[in-house]
């Protein structure tokens, strides 16, 4: 993997054209980019935090429920959610009609404004569980404390909360600005033109347009030196002083009882679900009678999407799996640091490089579909580490003395304790990636050939065809798709995973 | 008066009955086995457990329905009794104000409290700087501070040796006669009872029995004492 993506990363170091330098259009694409993602960051992290707060504070039935959902954003093809804001928010969507009721003009959803919103829908709950996190990290003792203190949500925001927020909410902003740097399918969809293009972006229009591959490189480079700043001030924001430990007992709250309190907590999160449940909803409304007009090359992208979507859940087990095994029985620096890789450098990156690398020796159009499914497994590597080492440090510590006392070691080890024990790490970890490269919209657009699509590239072009109706069809088959082979492989790995 | 009138606390499935009164200005240890329910009573009266029946009173007025920080009471708990990210000297300064908007008099009723403990010139000290009996003082200067007519401890200075845990009783006595609260004190130690206490409640089988005089309960004590006694 860490070849892989070195040689891509030399590849494109090679091949930019640095003499050159960087045009007016690139450093506006920079700016952009820069902009979008802090204030992308920005506004779900603002919002983030009076919704975790009034998660944090309150009970109510199907609260575990909603917490779960915020998940489910990382899952969903990015397409799919883009048509779904567009329903909504769109010239002709929901907002606007009620708007265009009112009197008022519609709101605009291209460029910054429809860029910005789609990152704060993927990225609000993602940052609502970071900062929900730091809330349950505050033992119970201390608001026990609090309470008998007479502190009132007042005093327990000076309190307890600001440090709280003070601690986690630098690393939630990297972590988001991070992400949203490489943002390339919103930017595909709803930016684009000289004021709304991100770097990803102008890397594939040098691609595809220009087929200019020195500036290509070039920007990837730019792009390279953005997500390691990044990815730096993400690491150096972590950490810093905590409340200390409690005796994990169960948290209760005697603030914020108030009716106005209470009242203003539940329309938060009302808001906030409506926010990110709407959209889905539109998938599934529009989507519905779409779905009768389906032309057949939606299928055959379909049936290629499946393909990527398993050569890529394999690749990164065979890779994800060995590696976390090495990493829990002791060698953990550089495999460790050769699966965090993939969280610096972004799809179009690699993908630039591996064109650069493959072009002189093969047809890269004629393995748009492998290398599609590589890269995907690359991005995913991540996030199945952090999946799947955890697990394994665990039952290498908790089984591993008995193991040895039985001279039980190498390959019998990881066959009869190790891959059992961590089937439902690694069912979970193949759903995240299967699904995650079922919705990829990435490598695959600088790759493909007319006759060879991915379902979201297929949905994209039919946006692009003004076919919304078999769009909004395909985008629901998507969604479908995607979740279906997530849960599958999710629930295959769980099981009798108890026997 | 502290009353507590045919009172049944509910600790998530736990139940403890309580029919009782403390006079004021008493100082009563509650001692029974382990599990019997001392913590669960102590920590009733200070608001943490919902009374599903019965009420309980504070010189005639209901205070069952009250939050916690709204009770006369202040309350020590076996642990977490300061927030260890702020200094001595704030975590004092909440008994005064717990939004911590203090005026120079009360940041020298501050001072005072925590020079009468012992601690003076610590006030800028974070807990994890002081040691356990350091701790511990600087959690009664803000008993001290907070001024209230109650005094619930449960257990605080069960992690210190027996010497510390004395002088911490001694300095516990010492308080409540200058302030005249009432004290209600969690022991497992009849040791600790008849150092400080003036009667005894005894909490066995999730009922806690009225109070009796120290010494003729400890040297006479019924079977369910003489039981945990041993």
């Amino acid at each position: 993997m860490a070849v892989l993506i070195c040689g891509a990363l030399l590849a494109v170091a090679l091949n930019a054209e640095t003499g050159r330098g960087l045009g007016r259009a690139d450093w506006s694409a920079i700016r952009f980019t820069v902009i979008q993602a802090a204030l992308s960051a920005a506004i779900s992290v603002a919002i983030a935090i009076p919704v975790a707060r009034a998660l944090a504070r309150r009970r109510f039935p199907g609260r575990s429920l909603l917490i779960t959902l915020l998940g489910a954003p990382f899952i969903l093809p990015v397409i799919v959610a883009v048509l779904g804001l567009l329903a909504v928010f769109g010239r002709g969507g929901w907002i606007s009609a009620a708007l265009g009721w009112a009197g008022f003009a519609p709101v605009p959803i291209y460029g910054l404004h429809g860029v910005v919103l789609a990152h704060v829908f993927f990225n609000l709950p993602l940052a609502t569980r970071l900062i929900l996190q730091g809330w349950q990290e505050i033992p119970a003792e201390r608001f026990r404390l609090a309470a008998q203190l007479g502190a009132g949500s007042g005093a327990i925001w000076r309190l307890l909360e600001l440090p709280m927020l003070r601690r986690v909410a630098p690393g939630a902003l990297a972590v988001i600005f991070a992400v949203c740097l490489t943002s390339f399918a919103v930017a595909l969809t709803l930016g684009g033109g000289p004021k709304a293009t991100t770097i990803e972006l102008a890397i594939y229009q040098a691609f595809r347009f220009d087929f200019d591959l020195g500036r290509a490189a070039l920007l990837s480079l730019a792009q390279l030196v953005l997500t390691f700043a990044a990815a730096l001030l993400a690491l150096k924001t972590s950490g810093a002083e905590g409340f200390g430990a409690g005796l994990d007992r169960p948290v209760q709250r005697w603030d914020a009882s108030s009716t106005l309190l209470r009242v203003q907590d539940g329309a938060l999160i009302v808001l906030a679900a409506l926010f990110l449940l709407l959209p889905l909803l539109a998938i599934v409304l529009d989507g519905v009678p779409g779905l009768s007009v389906l032309p057949w090359s939606v299928f055959r992208a379909a049936g290629y999407s499946i393909l990527v979507a398993l050569g890529s859940t394999c690749v990164l087990l065979a890779l994800a799996v060995p590696m976390a095994a090495s990493i829990a029985t002791g060698r953990a620096g550089p495999v460790e640091l050769a699966g965090l890789l993939g969280l610096a450098v972004s799809p179009l990156v690699i993908g630039t490089g591996l064109f650069l690398i493959v072009n002189p020796v093969a047809d890269p159009f004629a393995l748009a579909l492998p290398v599609t499914a590589l890269v995907n497994a690359a991005m995913a590597l991540p996030f199945a580490l952090r999946i799947l080492v955890p697990a394994a440090r665990e039952i290498v510590v908790v089984q591993g003395r008995l193991a040895l006392s039985l001279d039980m070691r190498g390959w019998p080890f990881v066959r009869r304790v190790l891959l059992p024990r961590l089937r439902p790490q690694i069912g979970f970890a193949a759903g995240l990636a299967a699904a995650l490269s079922m919705g990829d919209l990435g490598v695959i657009a600088l790759f493909a050939d007319p006759n060879r699509a991915t379902l979201p590239l297929q949905i994209y072009r039919l946006m692009g065809a003004y076919q919304m109706e078999a769009a909004a069809g395909a985008a629901l088959l998507l969604l479908i798709l995607s979740v279906a082979l997530f849960w599958s492989l999710d629930r295959g790995g769980r099981w009798h995973a108890e026997a | 008066m502290l009353k507590l009138d045919a009172v049944r606390i509910d600790n998530g499935g736990f139940e403890v009955l309580a029919d009782l009164a403390v006079e004021s200005g008493a100082r009563v240890a509650v001692i029974g086995p382990s599990g019997a329910g001392k913590s669960t009573l102590i920590g009733a009266i200070a608001g943490f457990y919902p009374v599903t029946a019965g009420r309980i009173t504070w010189q005639g007025r209901d205070i069952g329905e009250m939050a916690p920080g709204k009770r006369p009471v202040a309350m020590l708990f076996q642990d977490g009794n300061l927030f260890p990210h702020l200094s001595v000297a704030q975590n004092v300064g909440l008994g005064v104000d717990p939004n911590l908007r203090l005026d120079a008099g009360q940041r020298a009723r501050v001072e005072e409290a925590l020079s009468r403990v012992g601690l003076e010139g610590m006030g800028n000290r974070k807990p994890a700087a002081l040691s356990g009996g350091q701790q511990s003082r600087a959690a009664l200067a803000r008993v001290l501070v907070q001024n209230r007519p109650l005094l619930l401890l449960d257990e605080p200075f069960a992690a210190l040796g027996p010497a510390l845990k004395r002088e911490m009783l001694d300095l516990v006595r010492a308080l409540t006669d200058e302030t005249g609260a009432t004290l209600l004190m969690v022991s497992h130690d009849p040791d600790d009872a008849r150092r400080i206490a003036d009667e005894v409640i005894l909490v066995a089988e999730g009922r806690a029995h009225p109070p009796e005089p120290t010494g003729e309960l400890l040297d006479n004590p019924p079977v369910a004492l003489r039981d945990y006694l041993g």
